[in-house]
């Protein structure tokens, strides 16, 4: 059997605040039998310049990612909303440019957020993995309605022995994150991850998951900031069998 | 401070004020928790709702690409049913056309059932203007209308106050208020103030939900039977509407009505839904003499060309705010237009100009929850995401974003440069952490102020990829 060459977008985000997400992704697709590179040309997707209205910062890092990736069978992405950047909006972005158009076509097509690639291309479960734990999943907005990712880390959390998976009430609510919006209506976004972190700790549970670090980030802060014992990973981390490492915001 | 223009301090100022009214907060969660909870249960209980979408949908962009032929169609119908049809460019001449009617029937009061066109064209204010009484009959609006206040939700004008606080009202400003304190005592207080000064207007102005051009009607909805009581008595109705109501006839109508009603609140259908076609005809034993039809552009046909004809599918039922983070925190009234939350961060740009609204396309975490429910399938975010580049352009952003992203990507499209940066960038932010975690962080005082940032790990992904991999 041949291996899949899958490249990693690692995504800036992972890249500087959580490697662990990074090489627990290398981990779990490795495990799965994919050939992974990360290509050294990625920075980041240019999202931020996106939902600026910043299109043509946008377009310069779309151009400069699809290069980066358009030699591999397929990209993977640690991050519903990164990955929905390049699959959802970077055909929009060069809609009217007919050399870039099949080529961000082309890379869109054959890009997966990490945990529904695991699942669905893969046919991949976790095996030995152990957690005993109580956990709770909040659907990242972008990976839920942009991708469909919904069903896929249930099933890859399920064979997780130890864990029992709780849910959470507004599970498929906005966290409050929106990227820049956090920090240019602080107040909204405060507001919106207050009820977020209300509803996590009314779970009783002990970790809080979810498929992209930006909302994991603003939960963990959040409930850090109100005092929570609740510790937060990103869903790849624990079913790539590194669940056992710190939680966003503990010291290695 | 030049770069941040006086709008967006406004906007902030207004969503800050709601965010501390913990009153409105228990009101806007009341409804709008309770009409998300029933429509979710509807929606689960009808046959095919998202293929009664799409239809919807297809039904709304076939009549905005052929607009003047079904205009015409339904211009020729009404007029043979015996209504005359006005057309009107813009808001001022949609209100003058309705005050030179109103004076012609020597109006002195006029009873107008809710519409949000109305609001739209400040026709309120142009009553006053011209010295016309003006009762509002929907419930709501006569809530707004005793407050002295505007609508803050299309479906529901008074959804930011609690009963508590309208009780308190209807004591204030009514003839012979309730005593007990009960919804429906307070509900025949506010009929007992309202039926006389509605049977007595010389005038009935409402919306249309729907103009049907096929038969030349119009429909409204409405739960407590105020159009019908406000439109059929006076000897004249008029009737404003945006060009975008109509459909092509009947069964679409119905099958828009399907949605609507489960949209806005959960319900199956409204308590009254009523198609008016014509003024009263010999041998009527009720209606108007005169039924005027003001057909409003303001906006509509240059949105059309602008690249938001899919906004014109927009049918006006709520759930998009109902549904929006933001507005469950804010409440309509920081929004600032005359419609609020998602469909409203689209609509206000066209109606007040960009420059006034910027805000509101920007002040949206874009997580689509509004697009799905929406029952005519508007792409709400890549229409506010459309805005945020036309504002972008226009160069009405702040100066301090433009310059901070213009340097992030400059930084970005240069990897090497870019592992450099990040590299110190992290180093730099390790030093300002204790226990995991940084508390205060220079430049993201939007986060710090609210949360903790998590420290990063020491060397970023790529770093410690290359040296694990040897590379």
């Amino acid at each position: 059997m041949t291996q899949r060459k899958v490249a990693l977008f690692v995504t800036c985000l992972v890249d500087m605040m959580r490697p662990r997400i990074g090489f627990a992704a290398i981990r779990a697709l490795e495990a799965a039998g994919c050939d992974v590179v990360v290509p050294e040309g990625q920075t980041c997707c240019g999202q931020p310049a996106l939902n600026s209205g910043d299109t043509n910062h946008a377009i310069a890092l779309a151009r400069q990612t699809i290069v980066a990736l358009e030699p591999y069978e397929a990209v993977v992405v640690p991050s519903g909303s990164c990955g929905g950047t390049i699959r959802c909006h970077y055909p929009e972005l060069f809609e009217h440019d007919p050399i870039w158009l099949p080529r961000a076509q082309a890379v869109a097509a054959k890009t997966w957020e990490i945990m529904a690639y695991l699942d669905e291309q893969c046919g991949w479960k976790p095996e030995g993995v152990q957690v005993d734990a109580k956990a709770t999943y909040h659907d990242s907005c972008s990976g839920l309605r942009e991708l469909g990712v919904k069903a896929q880390p249930r099933r890859l959390l399920k064979p997780i022995a130890g864990l029992e998976l709780t849910p959470l009430a507004g599970e498929e609510t906005c966290c409050g994150f929106g990227g820049t919006f956090c920090v240019k209506y602080p107040a909204i976004s405060n507001a919106i991850v207050g009820e977020k972190a209300d509803a996590i700790e009314a779970t009783g549970a002990d970790l809080l998951l979810a498929g992209d670090l930006g909302c994991l980030m603003n939960m963990a802060g959040k409930l850090n900031r109100q005092g929570s014992k609740v510790r937060a990973f990103h869903a790849i981390e624990l079913i790539a069998g590194m669940g056992d490492g710190p939680a966003i915001g503990e010291e290695a | 401070m030049s770069g941040a223009p006086a709008e967006a301090t406004r906007f902030k100022a207004r969503a800050d004020a709601a965010l501390a009214d913990r009153i409105l907060k228990v009101a806007v969660e009341r409804t709008a928790g309770t009409a998300e909870a029933k429509r979710a249960v509807a929606v689960d209980a009808f046959p095919d709702f998202q293929a009664a979408r799409t239809r919807a949908a297809a039904i709304k962009d076939h009549v905005v690409a052929h607009l003047g032929h079904y205009l015409e169609q339904f211009e020729a119908n009404a007029t043979a049913a015996g209504a005359k049809v006005h057309w009107a460019r813009t808001a001022d001449e949609a209100c003058d056309i309705v005050i030179a009617l109103c004076k012609a029937a020597k109006a002195k009061s006029v009873a107008r059932s809710k519409s949000m066109l109305g609001e739209e064209i400040g026709l309120p204010h142009a009553l006053a203007e011209a010295g016309i009484g003006r009762v509002e009959t929907d419930l709501a609006e006569h809530i707004i209308q005793l407050a002295d206040e505007r609508p803050s939700h299309i479906i529901w004008p008074a959804m930011h106050k609690t009963r508590e606080q309208v009780s308190a009202l209807f004591k204030a400003k009514h003839r012979l208020p309730h005593e007990e304190e009960t919804i429906a005592a307070m509900a025949e207080s506010a009929r007992r103030e309202l039926r006389t000064q509605m049977l007595g207007a010389d005038v009935g102005i409402s919306g249309a939900n729907f103009l049907i051009a096929d038969s030349g009607a119009i429909c409204t909805v409405t739960n407590e039977g105020n159009a019908e009581l406000s439109l059929v008595p006076p000897r004249v109705h008029i009737v404003t509407a945006g060009i975008e109501k109509i459909v092509p006839s009947m069964p679409h109508a119905v099958h828009m009505l399907r949605l609507l009603a489960r949209s806005a609140t959960g319900a199956a259908l409204t308590q009254y839904t009523t198609f008016y076609t014509g003024p009263k005809r010999p041998g009527d034993r009720d209606g108007p003499e005169e039924m005027h039809i003001v057909l409003v552009d303001n906006g509509r046909t240059r949105m059309r060309e602008d690249g938001l004809a899919e906004m014109l599918r927009c049918i006006r039922c709520g759930a998009c705010m109902n549904h929006c983070v933001v507005f469950r925190q804010i409440g309509g009234h920081a929004y600032g237009g005359t419609y609020p939350g998602p469909m409203g961060a689209v609509l206000t740009p066209v109606l007040d100009g960009l420059k006034q609204s910027r805000d509101l396309p920007n002040a949206c975490t874009m997580n689509g929850k509004c697009q799905e429910v929406c029952p005519v399938r508007i792409p709400l975010p890549t229409l506010l995401r459309g805005w945020r580049e036309k504002s972008w352009r226009e160069g009405l952003e702040p100066q301090s974003l433009r310059a901070g992203l213009g340097l992030w990507a400059w930084v970005a499209t240069r990897p090497r440069l870019y592992r450099m940066g990040t590299g110190m960038a992290v180093r730099a932010m390790r030093l300002l952490g204790s226990k995991g975690w940084i508390r205060t962080l220079p430049l993201a005082g939007g986060w710090t102020t609210y949360r903790d940032m998590p420290k990063p790990a020491a060397q970023t992904f790529m770093d410690q990829y290359r040296k694990e991999r040897g590379r």
